[in-house]
């Protein structure tokens, strides 16, 4: 590691390195926008990295001066046609520039970034070579985790949105046509008056909603008379909670499957509704009775000693004062409910029962073109994203409340 | 509280009337959830334990019982009821087979089947035993008053009843260890329960190492931290369903994205099918995995890195140590005890997962795990005795897993 700390060595691997990462990001972004043929080229990406690297460690310019020398130069090299991001003889030139041009620009000033505080080009100290590459690392780790979580999400809005000789044509083509206004969303109306998924949205979300209410009602004594009472087998209680949350869904599915079969709850709401509380419950518990632990048992002494029953405790102080885990709790639940897919699509065959996951699994078939598919995947998603990103502290919360002491 | 204990005399023992109290009021508390839980959760274990020492199939859960159709028949003084009975299972016999029905108004008997007695216009045949796939026939000649369109339907309205004694193979006694001794003869059991443990292993390490990382990155104040954070949840709240259908369509071989992102760049020249070729469907359906359930690793070990005191890194700055020595030698003995728990959970459910590889292969290619195997026993080979045997190894390794779960985490981590 030692004769990496110099500032000879450090710039342009560093600089090598980050400038083949943005490339690659650029020649991704720019084909998943334009739909031309762009590619990071890998050996002068590297070489032009290392140049960059080296000159900001020898030359030590300020953050605008090297963000416009990159860029300017980053455009020169690719109308000679040596740059850091080919491209194919389809690809436009505007894009090409454009995109070199602003290559150049957030290389010079993130490298700057990460290699500004390098003393020179002489050794370095263990902290500023370890800094150096902890920013390097940083950096690749936002591209890299942003990327691959909104690539996927990126392919399903936008596969939504075409139609399937388009896709086939030219998969990497994900520009859509403005022009045809509402018609972009032809592939979701067709779902709502065709495929019913006006009904799936529906059931969905009634089932969701009385499972997080059916999950309450059952899991709020249990978790506060495990967290608060004595009473033999408490310890053993506990942990069978988490054991039985343990219990592979597949192996209940089996027999639940046969009971339902035989007791024509299959294909029924009302089976469905009865099922779900009880995968649900478990967590549910193990969640609240980590939170109510964590309240002070004085404030409910006091009420106690004021003449409150315990079940008058439990509804006039505690309850209030687990508000927020109440709600991260039931967000969880509403969760677990909305993507619920096994149970669904086994227990239910009847169309106009589907909820909305069995209804995306009955479009899949060649019949169906993707793009159904794909909006299908939307509207599931949305809602949940949405409802998931506004309360997102309280699900940080909750998730962790349980099993995360201290 | 009115039941106070009485005037001290020395230190109260045993149990009092109070904590007596305290433990019937909780088991009240606790008595819903117990109901449902064994409902659901206990009864279908013993049920699976049950149903795999028997030799049952899919078509065997509907319990053979005699089928009737009846309708009138000729005209004149050939008008007759005709019933047609037959056994809905074709291997069961049916014993002590009975029809009993009730002529219309507009209808007389003229002569009847002899094993038919009659009571004014009700009428019961006794029918003897029904073999597997057995037919039967009963004919009843009757005479018409009025008009016959009216009579058949008056007729065919009434719903025969009948009655028979069959045994139902779910609740008799039969037992074989049939079940067990298929799915553990031949290479394919050893075959699935190495892909199983690749797909847990690698999975789980995968998503504690990528969510150790993504913490890392989000544990520090920055503008746009929230949106961040959200965002990179998407995976793991987004239902399997859509994001698995989202990757089935990105990595398709002939239409997808990223095999003509590939080709493009220059990685490989002809299209990968990566869902369809061993052994990489399974690498993928293991960083599928990954990539769905690094956002649980990244929220718990977050939370648990901003609960880390800040003094001891302002110590450790003070004698100059270098930041992956803070890492190294502070926050990884920190995160050990969350890591441990993670890896442990994370490891019981990646193992006890199903739907994913369901979605994205159906177990094809080499991706056949254990839970997969359930599946595919019970419904694709319709036999359910295979399924149920499969899933008591399933829950037996999950005994097995739970046992090493709480002698080595409980107690560290206070669960």
């Amino acid at each position: 590691m030692s004769a990496l700390r110099f500032g000879y060595v450090t710039g342009p691997v560093l600089g090598a390195l980050w400038l083949f990462v943005l490339a690659t990001t650029l020649a991704v972004l720019m084909s998943f926008a334009t739909g031309d043929p762009f590619r990071p080229a890998g050996l002068w990406s590297l070489f032009w990295g290392a140049a960059l690297g080296l000159g900001l460690v020898a030359l030590r310019p300020g953050q605008g001066i090297a963000s416009l020398a990159a860029g300017v130069a980053f455009v020169l090299l690719a109308v000679i046609g040596i740059g850091p991001v080919a491209s194919g003889e389809s690809a436009s030139t505007l894009w090409k520039l454009v995109g070199s041009g602003a290559l150049g620009l957030a290389t010079g000033w993130s490298l700057h970034v990460i290699l500004g505080r390098l003393p020179g080009m002489g050794a370095l100290t263990r902290h500023e070579f370890e800094e150096a590459v902890i920013r390097f690392l940083t950096g690749f780790g936002y591209i890299f985790f942003t990327a691959i979580v909104a690539i996927p999400f990126y392919v399903m809005v936008m596969t939504s949105l075409k139609n399937q000789s388009e896709l086939i044509q030219n998969p990497l083509d994900f520009t859509i046509d403005l022009s045809q206004g509402w018609g972009l969303f032809r592939s979701y109306v067709e779902l709502f008056a065709d495929f019913n998924f006006g009904s799936y949205l529906w059931t969905s979300f009634y089932v969701s909603v009385l499972t997080v209410l059916l999950t309450l009602a059952f899991s709020i004594p249990g978790a506060y008379a495990v967290a608060r009472l004595r009473f033999r087998g408490r310890a053993a209680f506990s942990r069978s909670i988490l054991l039985i949350y343990m219990v592979p869904m597949i192996v209940l599915a089996l027999p639940i499957y046969i009971a339902f079969s035989m007791t024509g709850l299959r294909n029924t709401i009302f089976g469905i509704v009865l099922i779900y509380p009880v995968t649900t419950i478990p967590v549910a518990l193990y969640m609240l009775q980590g939170y109510f632990r964590g309240l002070p048992a004085e404030v409910e002494e006091a009420g106690l000693m004021d003449g409150l029953s315990r079940l008058a405790v439990i509804w006039k102080i505690t309850l209030p004062l687990s508000l927020p885990a109440l709600a991260s709790v039931s967000l969880y639940v509403f969760m677990i409910a909305w993507n619920e897919f096994l149970l669904a699509f086994m227990l239910l065959d009847d169309p106009s029962k589907f909820t909305l996951t069995r209804g995306i699994a009955s479009l899949n078939s060649s019949e169906i073109p993707r793009q159904h598919l794909m909006a299908g995947a939307v509207v599931a998603t949305v809602p949940i994203m949405a409802l998931f990103l506004g309360l997102e502290r309280f699900m940080t919360k909750g998730l962790t409340a349980g099993s995360v002491k201290g | 509280m009115s039941d106070s204990t009485g005037p001290a005399s020395g230190p109260p023992r045993g149990t009092g009337p109070l904590l007596k109290r305290e433990a019937r009021l909780a088991w009240g508390l606790l008595l819903p959830t117990l109901a449902i839980v064994s409902a659901v959760v206990v009864l279908p274990l013993l049920a699976i334990f049950w149903i795999s020492f028997k030799p049952i199939g899919l078509a065997d859960l509907r319990p053979p019982a005699p089928v009737v159709r009846e309708s009138l028949r000729g005209s004149g003084d050939e008008l007759r009821l005709q019933y047609r009975v037959r056994n809905s299972s074709q291997s069961e016999p049916i014993t002590g087979v009975t029809l009993s029905d009730s002529l219309p108004d507009s209808l007389s008997v003229v002569t009847a089947d002899p094993r038919c007695t009659f009571d004014g216009a009700d009428f019961t045949c006794d029918l003897g035993d029904l073999d597997g796939g057995g037919r039967d026939e009963v004919e009843i000649f009757v005479a018409l008053q009025g008009d016959e369109d009216t009579a058949e339907e008056a007729a065919e309205g009434s719903d025969p009843r009948m009655t028979g004694r069959s045994t139902n193979i779910l609740t008799n006694f039969d037992f074989t260890l049939e079940n067990f001794d298929r799915i553990f003869s031949g290479d394919e059991f050893w075959g699935v329960l190495g892909v199983t443990l690749f797909y847990t292993v690698f999975g789980t390490l995968g998503a504690l190492i990528f969510g150790l990382f993504a913490a890392m990155l989000l544990n520090k104040e920055f503008r746009g931290q929230g949106i961040l954070r959200g965002l990179y949840l998407f995976p793991y709240v987004a239902p399997v369903i859509a994001v698995a259908f989202a990757w089935i369509i990105l990595f398709d071989p002939f239409s997808g994205s990223a095999n003509a992102l590939l080709i493009q760049m220059g990685v490989t020249s002809s299209s990968i099918n990566f869902f369809g070729d061993r052994p990489l469907a399974l690498i993928m359906v293991t960083v599928f995995e990954i990539w769905r359930y690094f956002p649980l690793s990244f929220l718990f070990i977050l939370a648990r890195m901003q609960s880390i005191d800040t003094d001891m890194y302002e110590a450790a700055d003070m004698d100059g140590a270098s930041p992956f020595q803070k890492f190294w030698y502070l926050s990884l003995p920190q995160l050990l005890g969350i890591l441990s728990v993670l890896f442990l959970l994370r490891f019981i459910w990646t193992f006890n997962k199903f739907d994913d590889i369901f979605l994205l292969t159906g177990g094809n290619a080499g991706t056949r795990t254990l839970t997969v195997n359930v599946y595919e026993q019970a419904f694709a080979i319709s036999n359910i005795g295979a399924g149920a045997a499969v899933a008591v190894v399933v829950f037996c390794c999950l005994v097995l897993f739970s046992i090493l779960f709480f002698r080595y985490v409980s107690q560290e981590e206070g669960l």
